[in-house]
């Protein structure tokens, strides 16, 4: 596989710079006009961007502050038809959400589940992009194609296979599983437990999500000079040794960006769990994002799941100004 | 085939000059596992990446009574198309297809010239403003999509936009914004700016020069981005879900869970039909997914 970023010395990657470098946030404020890699442009850039801007604005500024401004309201069903303003309530849907103790064990389980589905993720993907230097080119031929395969799969057709695959009278997992002696599937229904089915969800997670890190990360183990390897060697070190001091260091920034987006999308796992219990998601099945629809549309509280997607919101914010500080360090934000 | 350890060092060591072609081996000869266990390895990650994909296009294609068995082979056993059979047959198929279509298309088509303004503007000026808009496009791609979902449904609902093509048009094509401006930026300043230069010493407007050269070049990187906005678009559930909710207006993906009912499912149509939705995604998708892979985390090359 081709690599797409040959000419960016390794070790720029391996250590990442100051933010506040030559190219840093400080730079294009006290950037001359007409000198280096930009032009003034007059108000040609401005129109250019601006049917973007405004539609960006309209599709996500305006529902966000809607969404704080209806978790401050109380926005019931008749409202939807009504077109009245709904009460001004203060901070009371915060109040009941955070009292409430199934938002805690929803919150607790969201943040079990995006642990494991990461550690799963990052954890596989590594692994295989590790044993995919190895390998011969046939078998790579093999698992690269498997891989974009699975990447490429829609999440309904996905999530719909992974139905079939441990349906519990034909699916064929339990028919292998009660081919092993002394063991009787057949008929075991993997969403009577929960976390059976929380292990199927993960199942159907981490499939969909490891090609992508896999393939990310093998793209840039090529990046690791191999004379640096093979000093390593020479001086004696031994295969994690060379891995934790010479390869890891040039990985790490890609590693890092990975595994923060695998965060950020694990945290918000909604559709999986959704298709899987046939768009009616049942109380201990629900994570952040089905509690907030289930509170929005079955319980018809829209304000309620505003609230807690805004509780969502601040969570992750966290994690999202991390993972642009890391692009901002790797000069992507130029 | 040659011995695993030649395999190994022309693998490992591909682009790096071999200085000891031979005596490397014999030096070290325990450096490296042999390529043998990685290869078994390699091959466990193929099965299991690839088996849901294979028992989906296996079970399509097998008829229904061995579906609804305990017998079920691994290995394809008859062939039939009567899943597929049922699955176009069944209601709402081809109202979807065409929802999907009709959607897709002009999302696709929106969201490029939207894009491509707003990226030849990045790409090409320093303006006030241009990296907080870089920062925008980078935290809106964040943003968990339920924190969207609910306000978006409400305004849709007062603006009559349920079950409405351009409430889906809409929100899709200002969806696929963000990423495809990043992408698409990423290919306008790989652009020499000299070629543009003398296009405008030889008369061209600073437009024309887009138009006459730019443009061409990034031809590309237009495929690419318009194929990854059309496989998100393609295969979105949720929005539609919500919007759409008269069935002459489902989309396909809608379409697909609607087979899946809590009486029982066919799931030998299901499977049939899950090919149906996948296939053009994926043959989309295996074109362009190397430019994607790298537009993600590293594509764009400082400007």
């Amino acid at each position: 596989m081709s690599v797409p970023t040959l000419d960016r010395p390794p070790a720029a990657g391996g250590e990442p710079q100051e933010p506040d470098g030559p190219d840093g946030p400080a730079a294009p404020a006290a950037g001359t006009p007409g000198q280096g890699r930009g032009h003034r442009g007059g108000m040609l850039p401005y129109l250019l961007v601006l049917p973007g801007l405004l539609a960006i604005a309209a599709v996500y500024f305006y529902p966000l502050y809607r969404t704080l401004v209806m978790s401050f309201q109380d926005y019931r069903r008749r409202h939807l038809w009504t077109g009245d303003t709904p009460d001004w309530v203060g901070f009371e849907q915060f109040t009941n959400v955070l009292t409430d103790a199934h938002f805690w064990a929803v919150a607790t389980r969201t943040v079990v589940f995006m642990v494991v589905c990461v550690t799963l993720t990052v954890g596989g993907g590594l692994l295989i992009a590790l044993i995919m230097q190895r390998m011969s080119l046939v078998v790579r031929l093999m698992v690269t194609a498997a891989l974009v395969t699975a990447w490429a799969m829609p999440i309904v057709v996905a999530t719909s296979v992974f139905r079939w695959l441990t349906d519990s009278e034909y699916g064929i997992v339990n028919i292998l599983l009660s081919k092993l002696p002394g063991v009787d599937f057949r008929g075991h229904n993997w969403f009577m437990e929960t976390w059976q089915g929380f292990a199927v969800v993960a199942a159907v997670v981490v499939w969909g999500a490891v090609p992508f890190v896999a393939v990310t990360l093998y793209a840039a183990l090529t990046q690791v000079p191999k004379e640096l390897e093979e000093a390593a060697h020479l001086d004696g070190a031994g295969g994690r040794q060379v891995f934790r001091h010479v390869v890891f260091p040039v990985i790490k920034p890609v590693f890092v960006l990975v595994t923060t987006l695998s965060v950020i999308w694990d945290f918000n796992v909604f559709l999986q769990i959704f298709l899987m219990r046939g768009n009616n998601v049942e109380p201990q099945y629900e994570l952040l994002g089905i509690y907030s629809y289930n509170l929005a549309f079955q319980s018809q509280s829209f304000s309620q799941g505003t609230a807690v997607a805004l509780i969502t919101v601040l969570l992750l914010a966290g994690v999202a100004v991390y993972y642009l500080r890391q692009m901002m360090k790797r000069g992507e934000v130029e | 085939m040659s011995s695993p350890a030649t395999t190994l060092r022309r693998l490992t060591g591909g682009s790096a000059p071999a200085t000891t072609p031979d005596g490397t081996q014999t030096l070290r000869p325990d450096r490296k596992k042999p390529t043998r266990w990685y290869n078994l390895g390699g091959l466990l990650v193929f099965v299991v990446m690839a088996f849901p994909v294979y028992w989906m296009l296996v079970s399509a294609f097998r008829p229904g009574r061995e579906i609804r068995s305990y017998d079920q082979t691994l290995w394809p056993s008859s062939f039939t198309l009567e899943g597929f059979q049922s699955a176009i047959n069944s209601n709402f198929f081809w109202t979807s297809v065409r929802t999907s279509l009709i959607v897709t298309t002009v999302t696709v088509v929106a969201a490029m010239l939207l894009a491509l303004l707003t990226a030849f503007a990045i790409g090409r000026f320093r303006f006030y403003g241009r990296k907080p808009l870089l920062i925008v496009l980078v935290l809106v791609q964040l943003l968990p999509p339920l924190a969207m979902l609910i306000p978006l449904y409400l305004q849709l609902n007062r603006m009559g936009g349920l079950n409405q093509y351009w409430a889906l048009i809409v929100v899709y094509t200002v969806s696929a914004l963000p990423f495809a401006v990043w992408m698409l930026r990423g290919f306008i300043i790989n652009i020499p700016r000299e070629l543009e230069e003398s296009a405008m010493v030889d008369g061209c407007t600073r437009m024309g020069a887009f138009w006459r050269v730019v443009f061409p070049l990034i031809g590309p990187g237009i495929a690419a981005t318009s194929v990854f906005s059309l496989v998100n678009t393609w295969n979105e559930y949720l929005l539609a879900y919500v919007v759409m909710q008269d069935n002459e207006r489902w989309t396909l993906p809608v379409w697909l869970m609607s087979m899946t009912t809590q009486r029982g499912t066919n799931f030998g149509s299901l499977m049939a039909a899950s090919v149906l939705i996948a296939l053009p995604v994926v043959i989309f998708f295996m074109i362009v997914q190397r430019k994607m892979a790298s537009g993600l985390t590293s594509g764009a090359v400082k400007g």
